[in-house]
């Protein structure tokens, strides 16, 4: 076992693919130069200049070229830099990369990654910590991964890699330094596939990326309460894994689901209204959502912690739904 | 005229196949009107010497990415008519299965990687396709067409930049209509074209007769040659005239009715034939050429319009190989 922080499983889930199959290939901004976050420190090195490209501030040629590449027999796996960057490119993910397969019929397939650190950290202002999944969960044809473990990022993105369409992989990067023992085999994992981090039985709480950790935390508080709760974190958000999610709700009766991105069109209102519809008749409280007020990330660290989800409001949320009234 | 590269049997077998490409467009634009073909179409009469001269001067290796204007690219690259007609009318056995239409229309069984309904979105899709083979050490070249409108969106300054940084085996052309749909084109652009921007980035650019069918395909060959041998990429500027209007059903009343029929007398199609016929060319073989692109296109419309439509499993094929996209419809 080896012990690997976020940012490095990231890193050996790419040099790993790369050794194995030689059509995988990396393409962005500073990535001679280790990437922006050191995400890439040494790729070039082993892979060489063609193999792990540098490439001009060109969002849109960035993603483009990965479409086209993609196109003509290769797996690109494009950084974005910062989530934000990425909307330079929506053209290209979004009418090119995500409709490509579909509107040609099937003849060809996109099999691209496009890497988008996301996420509120360091004070990073209105332009570089937003959470956007839920835009992209909306277009049909891409893959949604938002990893919340260094085990996940290295197991989710062998498989992204390995996918034969477009995925849009969400690091966040608050979790670059958080550390797990991994093993020297990892396969890949499973896309739109759940985990239940913690089993219990009084309240559901769904969550994905770093606020699975917040969520983490707000069941141990809880459980010094003699409050059970089960977390889940969706890892991908499309597919998304509703059955693991139902399945939880089913037995415990109660759903949270608590998201850093603003709550306004977010993806926990999927997650809501897919479980009210479901499983009305078995709910013992509303269902209810957490995430940020509808205002764009400010600077100051004491407004921008106003945005934040923490644990004390996730807990706070679920004790409301045990002492609030049954439906019916 | 003197030419000193004429080559007739050469230039007949050209002026044929922009017959193909005026009758395919021709009888789509009657299956339009009959509601047979579905969607808006975007005819390109008038450009296909543009068509011929540099898709025709493609090897079957090459890759092509087009524009929403593209019948003529894709059938000049090797694609049926019959599946093309097919798919514009929406049915079973279309490129594209009848998901696509016109403006998505694609056959990768010849190289063809796509037309786009974003104007200037394939040029970067081409530079990547470029820097593929590159990767995959594959010796052909990549054709990336696209209008006058086309160098007025960012893609056009980021493709070409990306291209000329890697070097990549691309031949730009442009395929100068003078008009943004309904806009004429200098009106709305800075500076003096597409030409001068190519070459700002570093890019070699040739501006060439685009409704000289001869000299477009000589110049698409030489430009050809010159990325095989490792020049990096070139760039055509083919000065054409769209003669219809921005779609099928656009009468282009906004344009001088005299430019528009003095530009009607410099048809690529009747250029080539006023040449051959100047060179002893009979009128038999020039109308035979026209007769058998008509009856071409008449059997596809026959063959379109019998075709059935895709069946309903296809509504949910294709869209990505994880998540049922039906489930979020009929779970409930």
């Amino acid at each position: 076992m080896v012990t690997t922080t976020y940012m490095e499983a990231g890193r050996r889930a790419l040099a790993e693919e790369m050794r194995r199959d030689p059509t995988v290939w990396a393409l962005g901004e500073d990535l001679g130069r280790g990437g922006v976050f050191g995400q890439y420190a040494g790729m070039a090195e082993e892979f060489g200049p063609l193999r792990i490209s540098d490439a001009p501030i060109s969002e849109a040629a960035i993603l483009g070229a990965a479409v086209g590449a993609a196109l003509a027999g290769t797996r690109p796996v494009v950084e974005m830099r910062f989530a934000d960057f990425a909307l330079c490119a929506v053209d290209e993910l979004v009418n090119q990369a995500a409709k490509a397969r579909y509107m040609f019929g099937g003849q060809g397939g996109v099999p691209l990654v496009v890497r988008e650190p996301m996420g509120m950290w360091r004070s990073s202002a209105a332009q570089h910590s937003q959470s956007l999944e839920a835009w992209y969960v909306h277009i049909p044809g891409l893959t949604v991964v938002a990893p919340a473990t260094p085990g996940d990022n290295l197991r989710l993105l062998k498989a992204a890699i390995r996918s034969d369409d477009p995925v849009v992989y969400l690091e966040h990067k608050d979790l670059w330094g958080i550390e797990e023992e991994l093993g020297a085999d990892e396969p890949p994992g499973e896309l739109g596939s759940a985990r239940v981090v913690r089993e219990g039985s009084d309240a559901t709480v769904v969550s994905w990326s770093a606020m699975v950790h917040n969520v983490c935390e707000a069941a141990g508080e809880l459980a010094e309460e003699g409050i059970s709760v089960e977390v889940v974190d969706l890892r991908t958000l499309w597919p998304w894994d509703r059955e693991a999610v139902l399945a939880s709700v089913r037995r415990t009766g109660r759903l949270v689901v608590a998201h850093e991105a603003v709550l306004v069109g977010g993806f926990g209102a999927e997650v809501a209204a897919t479980v009210s519809e479901a499983l009305f008749g078995v709910l013992k409280a509303p269902v209810k959502r957490l995430g940020a007020p509808r205002v764009p990330i400010p600077y100051a660290k004491p407004l921008e912690d106003m945005l934040r989800v923490g644990p004390d409001a996730i807990a706070a949320a679920v004790r409301a739904q045990l002492l609030g009234p049954s439906p019916g | 005229m003197n030419r000193p590269n004429l080559d007739l049997e050469r230039l007949a077998d050209r002026h044929r196949r922009m017959h193909r490409i005026r009758a395919f467009e021709e009888r789509a634009v009657a299956a339009l009107e009959e509601g047979l073909v579905l969607g808006a179409i975007h005819p390109s009469i008038g450009q296909e010497a543009c068509a011929v001269g540099t898709v025709g001067s493609l090897a079957r290796d090459d890759l092509l990415l087009s524009t929403h204007r593209g019948h003529g690219h894709t059938l000049e690259k090797g694609a049926s008519a019959a599946a093309m007609m097919r798919e514009l009318f929406g049915r079973e056995g279309g490129n594209c299965g009848g998901k696509g239409g016109s403006m998505h229309i694609a056959d990768f069984s010849v190289g063809m990687l796509g037309a786009n309904g974003v104007v200037g979105a394939n040029i970067n899709i081409a530079a990547g396709a470029a820097h593929a083979l590159r990767l995959r050490g594959e010796r052909h070249i990549v054709c990336c067409i696209f209008g006058d409108g086309a160098i007025n969106r960012g893609p056009f300054l980021e493709g070409l930049n990306w291209a000329r940084v890697f070097d990549l085996p691309v031949l730009f052309v442009c395929e100068d209509n003078a008009y943004a749909a309904t806009t004429r084109t200098e009106t709305m652009t800075g500076g003096p074209g597409p030409a001068a921007r190519a070459e700002a980035l570093g890019i070699p650019a040739h501006a060439v007769d685009g409704n000289d069918v001869d000299r477009v395909a000589e110049a698409a060959t030489e430009l050809r040659e010159r990325v095989l041998a490792g020049a990096g990429p070139q760039f055509l500027w083919a000065k054409t005239w769209r003669l219809t209007g921005h779609t099928a059903v656009d009468k282009a009343a906004y344009r001088d009715a005299g430019e528009a029929a003095a530009r009607w007398k410099d048809d690529p199609i009747a250029r080539a034939a006023q040449t051959l016929r100047a060179h002893g060319v009979g009128e038999n073989i020039l109308s035979g050429h026209r007769e058998a692109a008509v009856e071409e296109m008449r059997a596809a419309y026959e063959e379109a319009k019998a075709a059935p439509w895709p069946e309903t499993a296809a509504l949910y094929a294709d869209v990505q190989d994880v998540g049922d996209p039906r489930e979020a419809a009929f779970r409930w």
